[in-house]
Parts: C-alpha cells; sequence; structure tokens
C-alpha cells in the first residue's frame, strides 16, 4: 500500500543538562502518536542538532533543557536553520522555563514551549495540529 | 527539476539527500525517474551489513567503525533500521545517539529509518537508499538492521560483507541463528568479549560455521571469528582489516566488487523490484477502488471465503 507521509520529528538535548528522563518519555509518546523519532542523546551542540535534522528530514525539532540555558540554546538552533535554509523545520521546547523567557523565545521563533505538568496528550495534539510532513 | 536532484545528489548535497530518501521511504512516485538517473552513478560504494539481536551492541561497533573508516580517509555512509511500533505505527529511533560524535563531519551521512509497515518493501527501500548514499560519492555503507524478519536479514545479505554480532552467553540465541542468519555471516563478531564465556561462544560459533560449511559450498572463504569490545574500542581495527582482506577475495573469486556485474545479485535485485512494485500497483488499485475493503467486508459477513476473495482480486488485475 502506497505509503502516507508519516510526521518524522527529532528530540534533542542541547547543552550540558544531563536529565533526559522528559526527553526520552516525550519520545515514548510521540512515538505512540505514530510519528518516527529520532533521538540524539544528551549533551548536543545546537550544530550538531541541525546537522542531524537535515540528515534526518524532520519535520519538527523538540528541545528540551532543564538546566536553564535554553535562552541561548534554543535561538541559536533556530538561527542556523535559518542559515542552512531549513528554517520549515518547526522547532518546539520543553523544560523547565521562566514564564519570561517562554515570550522571548517565541520571539525568536520557537513555536511552542512545554513547561512541567503538561499533559502529554496536549504536547501530542499540538505536534499533530501544527506540524505537517513535508508535503513537496 | 529531475536533472537538478541529480545533479546535487552527485554533488553532495546533504539536504537533497535526506530528502531523497525519505520520498523513498514513503513510497513517492516521482522518485523512480530519480534513481533511475542515478544509477548509472552508482556501484563504486562497498556495502557492508551489520546485524544481531539488540543490545548486541551494532550501533557502538558501527560508530567505532566509521571512526576507522575516516582515519583511513574514507567518506562513510550509514543506515540504521530500527523497528516500528505494530500498534502505533511510529517509531524509536535511537541508533544515531551512538553515532553523533560524526555528525558535524562532512565526510559522514547517517541516516535513521524505520522498518514501517512495508509489504516487503524494506528491502527495495533500502537497497534504493543505499544506491542514494552510493551515488553521492560515500566509499563505504554501512547498513544495521536487527536480524529478525526475513526483510531485515535480506536487507544485510546484499552487502559485500555481511557481519553478524553477538555477545557470550548467548546460547540460546545462536541455537535461534544458526538456522536463519548463520549462513549468511562473512564475518562473525562476538562484541562484549570481555564478559564471562567469550571462549565458549568462540566455540559453539566455530563448531557450528564449519558444519555449515560442509553443508553448504560456500568457496574458499572461511569466516572469521573475532572477538572485540566496540565500546572501548578494543579489535575494531582487526575487524576492519578482515573486511578488507573478504573485499579482496570477493575481487579475486568474482573478478569485481560491482554487484551489477554479478547475475545473481541482479536476479535477486530485480525479483524484489518487480514484488515490490507489483504489490504497490494491485493494492494501490484495490485500495482505492474500495475493492479490497468491500472484500473484506463479505468475507467477514461470511459471503464468500477469503481463498476466493484474493482471487477474485488479484486475477482481474493481471489480465
Amino acid at each position: 500500500m502506497r505509503q502516507k507521509r508519516r510526521v518524522r520529528v527529532m528530540v534533542a538535548k542541547p547543552g550540558l543538562d544531563g536529565h533526559d528522563r522528559g526527553a526520552r518519555i516525550i519520545a515514548r509518546a510521540y512515538r505512540d502518536a505514530g510519528f518516527e523519532v529520532v533521538y540524539t542523546g544528551l549533551h548536543q551542540t545546537p550544530e550538531e542538532i541541525v546537522e542531524a535534522a537535515i540528515q534526518e528530514d524532520v519535520d519538527m525539532i523538540g528541545l528540551s533543557s532543564l538546566a536553564g540555558a535554553h535562552k541561548y540554546l534554543f535561538p541559536a538552533v533556530i538561527e542556523l536553520l535559518r542559515e542552512r535554509a531549513a528554517d520549515d523545520i518547526v522547532v518546539c521546547g520543553g523544560g523547565i522555563i521562566p514564564d519570561d523567557d517562554i515570550k522571548k523565545l517565541k520571539e525568536s521563533g520557537v513555536k511552542e514551549v512545554f513547561t512541567p505538568g503538561t499533559p502529554l496528550d496536549d504536547i501530542v495534539k499540538w505536534v499533530e495540529h501544527n506540524v505537517t510532513p513535508r508535503q513537496d | 527539476m529531475m536533472n537538478d536532484i541529480v545533479e546535487k545528489i552527485i554533488a553532495g548535497d546533504v539536504r537533497t539527500v535526506a530528502r531523497l530518501i525519505r520520498d523513498i521511504d514513503d513510497g513517492m512516485p516521482k522518485v523512480r525517474e530519480v534513481l533511475k538517473a542515478l544509477y548509472p552513478h552508482t556501484g563504486n560504494a562497498y556495502v557492508i551489513g551489520i546485524t544481531g539481536a539488540p543490545g548486541v551492541g551494532k550501533s557502538t561497533l558501527v560508530d567505532q567503525m566509521v571512526a576507522h573508516l575516516r582515519k583511513r580517509d574514507k567518506t562513510v555512509g550509514v543506515l540504521a533500521v530500527d523497528p516500528t511500533s505494530p500498534f502505533s505505527g511510529g517509531a524509536i529511533l535511537g541508533d544515531r545517539v551512538r553515532m553523533q560524535r560524526h555528525s558535524m563531519d562532512q565526510g559522514v551521512f547517517i541516516r535513521s529509518l524505520a522498518t514501517r509497515g512495508h509489504f516487503g518493501g524494506l528491502t527495495q527501500s533500502t537497497r534504493s537508499a543505499i544506491d542514494v548514499l552510493d551515488a553521492m560519492g560515500k566509499d563505504y555503507i554501512l547498513v544495521e538492521t536487527v536480524g529478525v524478519g526475513q526483510d531485515e536479514v535480506d536487507v544485510v545479505r546484499s552487502a559485500h560483507t555481511t557481519v553478524i554480532v553477538v555477545i557470550p552467553g548467548m546460547g540460546d540465541d545462536i541455537q535461534a541463528i544458526k538456522a536463519g542468519i548463520l549462513e549468511i555471516g562473512d564475518i562473525f563478531l562476538i562484541n562484549k568479549a570481555d564478559r564471562e564465556g567469550s571462549d565458549k561462544t568462540l566455540s559453539d560459533l566455530r563448531l557450528m560455521i564449519d558444519m555449515d560449511q560442509k553443508k553448504h559450498d560456500r568457496g574458499a572463504w572461511k569466516p572469521p571469528i573475532l572477538k572485540v569490545q566496540a565500546v572501548f574500542d578494543k579489535g575494531v581495527a582487526e575487524f576492519i582489516d578482515e573486511i578488507d582482506r573478504h573485499a579482496k577475495y570477493l575481487v579475486e573469486t568474482s573478478g569485481g566488487l560491482d554487484f551489477r556485474e554479478s547475475k545473481a545479485k541482479v536476479r535477486q535485485e530485480l525479483e524484489e523490484m518487480i514484488k515490490a512494485r507489483l504489490i504497490e500497483e494491485v493494492i494501490d488499485r484495490l485500495a482505492e477502488s474500495g475493492e479490497f475493503d468491500r472484500a473484506v467486508e463479505s468475507v467477514v459477513k461470511g459471503k464468500i471465503d477469503p481463498y476466493t476473495a484474493c482471487e477474485n482480486l488479484v486475477l482481474p488485475t493481471l489480465s
């Protein structure tokens, strides 16, 4: 049967933050929603994340940060995607992120930010509504 | 437009390659013309298939292989196949975790693939992906799969060198593989060889491979069994040397490494292609016309048996 495009997403942990439980749980929820999830592991630089996202042709990058460096790392990913003409890839983020920062991150191009306590279903639904597999 | 894609791939443009592989995976009909045009530019890469049960260390091994091949100034493409969940259709593709240190290396291209619910199409789509990496100029292409399921075995079997990875103490698993993938291994690795029981695993394997060789004529190549500890990079250099030795053997015995000059390989590949294409064409037509759903309905209601339903569906599409 002709395959339909499937949503491909990448879950990445930028920076020195070593807490990946959340990222793993999100990856699992995405899998259960029928997405193909590329997981990159810990301690990734924005450059590594963007390169991997391009090689994997993903539709979205989900960045997880629990160590406070999101203000630098998330916009760095956005900027690199622009440089590579790959800014059709949606970027969302999650983790311990103060409200004030969420506003700034969204201004920089992060499409949504999920904070602790967000039900997994909400996150999956958001992806289903906001990320479409590449059409061309 | 198409020439543009072909040119970009031959020039090694990462984004174009990545997108084409997705199009292949998604079964987009438009890729056929691109693959036709790429074909003359393939046949230069050396393909290595790596298989073994989950957890034996395939990804770690592949990561070390990439490092060694890069040291020898070779460019490398990696295709890491992970299983799709039969329930959700989703997949977690985690092989990259072990290989991310190579992600910034322009000489390395890594791609994770899910097995999906292909009707036997995994072999076909993976092979097309190999062609793409070949055309982009990668010297070596490493294909990693979990060695379960005929499809995945076929994928690694179509490589120049097929590597089977086991770990000590896998007595029962060796029992399981002896009927299936033991015959296809050109090189056997016992990874995590510092663990207890590696000598016994080695002698067990040796025995089974020797018995197997007596049964089937596989030429003069005697599959070596090597002990390695991939995570510490122990034994990996020797393993790469064995791959070289196997490549030399292939050249000596069959006169070259180009698959396209081997009748057996072409036969196998063409068979796969016909199978995949037939299934695609027939199933597509049946699904679009609604005949398939109606037939399912009829069988469920007991109006017809599935054998007759199948005949009714398939025979008219072939005439």
